[in-house]
């Protein structure tokens, strides 16, 4: 949609960058914008890039080391005395390994820190299933005051970070470690709970946040081609959940698929199926990981076996809309 | 500082040590081992040694009181109301439907909390990162003191935050154990040995003091000493007997998390006025 100021996806000139490169920039924004932002990290610096942040406010930088529990606890004593800290590592240790420090001290002590997760998903690739985190979305999405946000591409990590950094509620930033074809322009909007309808369409509805993004835009284009109208919803912010806008295209459409790189089980894909089954029955399809770890591999290589590919959505929906 | 004599510190802490008691056996639920082995301790820090304004609990100038094991909740709770925070009846609401007095203490909802805490572990850190923030927000002579219970000490969240603290050089961090002995399971020794838990502190590169967790004068002088301190974050050991004052119960880690019912209640009540002879109560 013109208004989206989007980047031409089907260009030649499209361009690829980490998301997680978009959170570095967007920190360091954050930091010059407000002197209470400060940083902390895991022993993973420069991989989630904070080490940007580090190079500009070393002051205001906070080494950890190896010890998950105590990022997110210290996090939520700096917020105490009025800090906004964002505190980052692989989404597989944290929140993967300190969920219970986040519930108590941050959610439920309703301390604005900012959880950074990076190299989430099943395309960090040859790691292997004990670094794919898959289970991030589901585990933040049921904490009670906390915000899940899930960047397109590396254009939206930034606006979103510094967002966040606006924001008094406790945040989970999701992040992707591989290159990502930026599909929004500096002139795209983002709001903390908005969703937004990056291709209009009236057959089918496609629910895609992160990485997934980009393969719906490119789904619908192609399912364009064969007359099938496509409306690609993007939901940056898993939660809280932008209700009105998916409940007003299911109506229209009546079909649903969700695509993203986690497991379906409570992430984008259960949420979507929570809100439709309450309020707006609707038949849907959920691509994700389906109750299973991911194994190494190449990350495209991946992406194809699991099914989460333009091509997977192209075939589920000619399906459904031929149904 | 208190104006109080150390003789007027110790009724302060018996009258603390009856409200548990009371507050414990109208829940009908909690526990009763910790909080009575803390109240000499809590005495000294609400009645001498924390900067505070009990009618501006937020005052920017404080000093922070983290009580890291949460389920000592009814010692803070009578502490603070004993100390003007907020009105003493209220403490009959402890574990009540609607009390700001939650089973485990939530900073949300009783202004004078600094943290929420139930899961043990996470005092020192959290701790840590005030202390950092201090630092950076220029705020000098701040101090931060965490209560701690020693079978909290299994966790391993407060190594992490041992190594941080001391890499740091946080000497505004006094860091306070409990050192009762006793944990659900039983003995702490037996259940996970801690000893040589001095030994344990220094290696990690604190100062340590040990003390009688049980005197009240010990308790703000130990204090004073660790705000002396500026190389190092401290820790005091307090040796502490669970279930100070109730003859029944101390030692006897099956009162670590029961509270006691309306019969023990009266007993407990009874050694409480009785202990040393130095008791004094309007239920005489």
């Amino acid at each position: 949609m013109s208004d989206l100021k989007l980047a031409n996806i089907i260009g030649k000139d499209l361009k690829t960058e980490p998301i997680r490169t978009g959170f570095g920039r967007g920190l360091v924004l954050a930091g010059k914008a407000n002197k209470d932002v400060v940083a902390a990290c895991a022993d993973l610096t420069t991989s989630t890039q904070m080490h940007l942040f580090k190079a500009e406010f070393p002051e205001r930088f906070v080494e950890i080391g190896i010890a998950e529990q105590n990022l997110v606890t210290v996090a939520s004593g700096m917020a105490a005395m009025g800090k906004i800290p964002f505190v980052s590592s692989y989404a597989a240790f944290s929140p993967g390994r300190n969920w219970e420090q986040i519930r108590t001290t941050i959610c439920l002590n309703d301390r604005p820190v900012n959880v950074v997760g990076s190299h989430a998903g099943i395309s960090v690739g040859p790691d292997g299933a004990t670094h794919q985190m898959l289970e991030d979305i589901a585990i933040m999405r049921v904490l009670p005051n906390m915000v899940v946000i899930v960047p397109g591409d590396s254009l939206e990590a930034e606006r979103a970070t510094q967002a966040l950094a606006e924001d008094s509620r406790p945040s989970y930033l999701r992040l992707a470690r591989e290159a990502t074809p930026i599909i929004t322009t500096a002139d795209t909007p983002f709001e903390i709970g908005r969703a937004y309808i990056y291709h209009p369409g009236t057959d089918i509805t496609i629910i895609s946040t992160g990485t997934m993004t980009y393969q719906a835009l490119v789904a619908a284009e192609k399912l364009k081609k064969d007359g099938i109208s496509a409306e690609v919803v993007h939901v940056p912010t898993i939660k809280p959940l932008d209700t009105t806008t998916i409940l007003a295209s299911a109506k229209k459409t009546k079909h649903v698929i969700t695509i993203e790189e986690a497991q379906i089980i409570g992430g984008l894909g259960g949420a979507v199926a929570e809100l439709l089954g309450e309020y707006q029955p609707t038949r849907i399809v959920r691509l994700g990981m389906k109750d299973h770890f991911g194994e190494s591999g190449k990350p495209d290589e991946l992406l194809e076996h699991f099914g989460l590919t333009a091509k997977q959505i192209i075939l589920h929906a000619t399906h459904m809309v031929s149904e | 500082m208190s104006t109080l004599s150390v003789e007027q510190l110790e009724l302060q802490a018996e009258q603390i040590r009856e409200d548990i008691i009371r507050m414990l056996e109208h829940a009908g639920s909690g526990h009763s081992a910790g909080p009575l082995g803390l109240a000499d301790i809590f005495t000294a820090l609400y009645f001498d040694v924390l900067k505070k304004d009990p009618k501006n609990p937020s005052w920017e100038e404080r000093d922070i009181l983290l009580l890291s094991n949460g389920h000592c909740a009814p010692v803070q709770y009578a502490s603070m109301a004993r100390a003007g925070y907020f009105d003493v009846a209220e403490l009959m609401t402890l574990r009540k439907l609607g009390t700001r007095l939650q089973g485990h203490p939530e900073r949300t909802k009783l202004p004078g909390l600094e943290n929420t805490s139930g899961p043990l572990g996470c005092g020192l850190s959290q701790a840590s990162g005030m202390a950092m923030a201090m630092r950076m927000n220029e705020e000098h002579h701040r101090w931060i003191y965490v209560v701690m219970g020693d079978g909290e000490l299994d966790e391993g969240n407060v190594w992490e935050a041992a190594m941080f603290a001391s890499k740091n050089k946080l000497s505004n961090i006094i860091g306070i154990i409990d050192r009762n002995n006793i944990q659900i399971d039983g003995p702490t020794e037996s259940v996970m040995p801690l000893e040589d838990l001095k030994g344990k502190w220094v290696s990690f590169g604190w100062h340590v003091i040990e003390i009688d967790g049980n005197n009240v004068e010990a308790v703000i002088d130990a204090c004073a000493m660790a705000r002396a301190i500026i190389e190092k974050p401290i820790m005091i050991i307090a040796h502490t007997i669970p279930g100070k004052g109730v003859d029944f119960m101390e030692y006897d880690f099956n009162w670590h998390g029961a509270p006691p019912n309306h019969e023990q209640a009266i007993e407990a009540l009874h050694d409480l006025r009785t202990l040393k002879g130095k008791i004094r109560s309007e239920h005489e």
